[in-house]
């Protein structure tokens, strides 16, 4: 893959093997021209408070941290390293139990040092979301990330 | 079990490291569990520590206080002051504000020096009552 052409569909899989984000098991779900839509599947033991059968909070944030950074190659066309600022989640209600979560997430602008996003967490329904949210990366001078399978 | 982690921060890797006082202090190793790019820690990883943080100070003041309540999150803002290393992270959350249906916290995260954290959180928390 070339930095002219990043295609979230393709470096997903690679960017998801590993890691948190291979831990978390998430996958690609969509794609816009800005916008990218991963997905986190159930799993018993990522659930939250004693008692409860909810999907903890954090593996949302993690999802759309991740999102967020597909969303910003994507726009930038680029697979540049770029490190989270600041991040806010409204998590305005539970994901339903047993439901898989998938996290769309927008960069709506990119300048020479940082990219805005903005985004929601949905269980099926983007009508419907399970958590807002809205972040800030910084660009990290000049490195740029090759992606393997050109 | 006021130091009880939820099944996501033990799968995380998030152990209580030590009671600070009346609060607790958590640690997470560097493992691939929490690993974004190579050798640093993956931002929704630390967000995971500092809110485990902030939820673990909230359960040990309600004890305390005798105050049993289901905790839901509002929301939480998430600061990333520098990049997280391949090291052992901690965080410690403290209470701005216990209201009676919903608690403001701060919780920090730090490497190697407290008093240098590499990311901060603020969380409102729901407390609701028991079913």
């Amino acid at each position: 893959m070339t930095e002219q052409n990043f295609d979230p569909k393709a470096a997903t899989p690679f960017l998801c093997s590993r890691g948190h984000p291979g831990w978390l098991g998430l996958t690609y779900s969509d794609h816009g021209p800005d916008w990218v839509e991963l997905e986190l599947p159930w799993r018993e033991d990522l659930i939250g408070d004693d008692g409860m059968r909810v999907l903890a909070s954090g593996p949302i944030l993690s999802l759309m941290d991740m999102a967020s950074g597909l969303a910003i190659w994507r726009k930038m066309d680029a697979f540049q390293a770029i490190a989270t600022l600041d991040l806010r989640v409204d998590y305005v209600r539970p994901a339903r139990e047993g439901a898989h979560v998938f996290g769309r997430s927008q960069c709506y602008r990119v300048t020479r040092s940082a990219a805005f996003v903005r985004g929601l967490a949905h269980d099926g329904d983007t009508e419907d979301p399970v958590a807002h949210i809205q972040a800030v990366f910084m660009k990290i001078g000049g490195e740029t990330r090759e992606l393997p399978d050109g | 079990m006021v130091d009880a982690l939820t099944p996501y921060a033990e799968a995380l890797g998030i152990a209580l490291e030590q009671w600070d006082g009346e609060t607790p202090v958590y640690r997470v190793e560097f493992a691939e569990t929490v690993e974004g790019r190579p050798e640093h820690y993956h931002g929704g990883a630390t967000g995971g520590l500092l809110e485990t943080a902030g939820y673990g100070v909230l359960r040990a003041e309600l004890k305390k206080r005798g105050r049993a309540a289901m905790l839901k999150p509002i929301n939480i803002t998430v600061q990333y002051l520098s990049a997280g290393k391949s090291r052992t992270s901690y965080a410690k959350g403290r209470i701005t504000k216990l209201g009676r249906r919903s608690a403001n916290i701060t919780v920090e995260a730090w490497q190697d020096d407290p008093a240098r954290p590499i990311a901060t959180a603020v969380m409102n928390v729901l407390m609701a009552a028991p079913d």
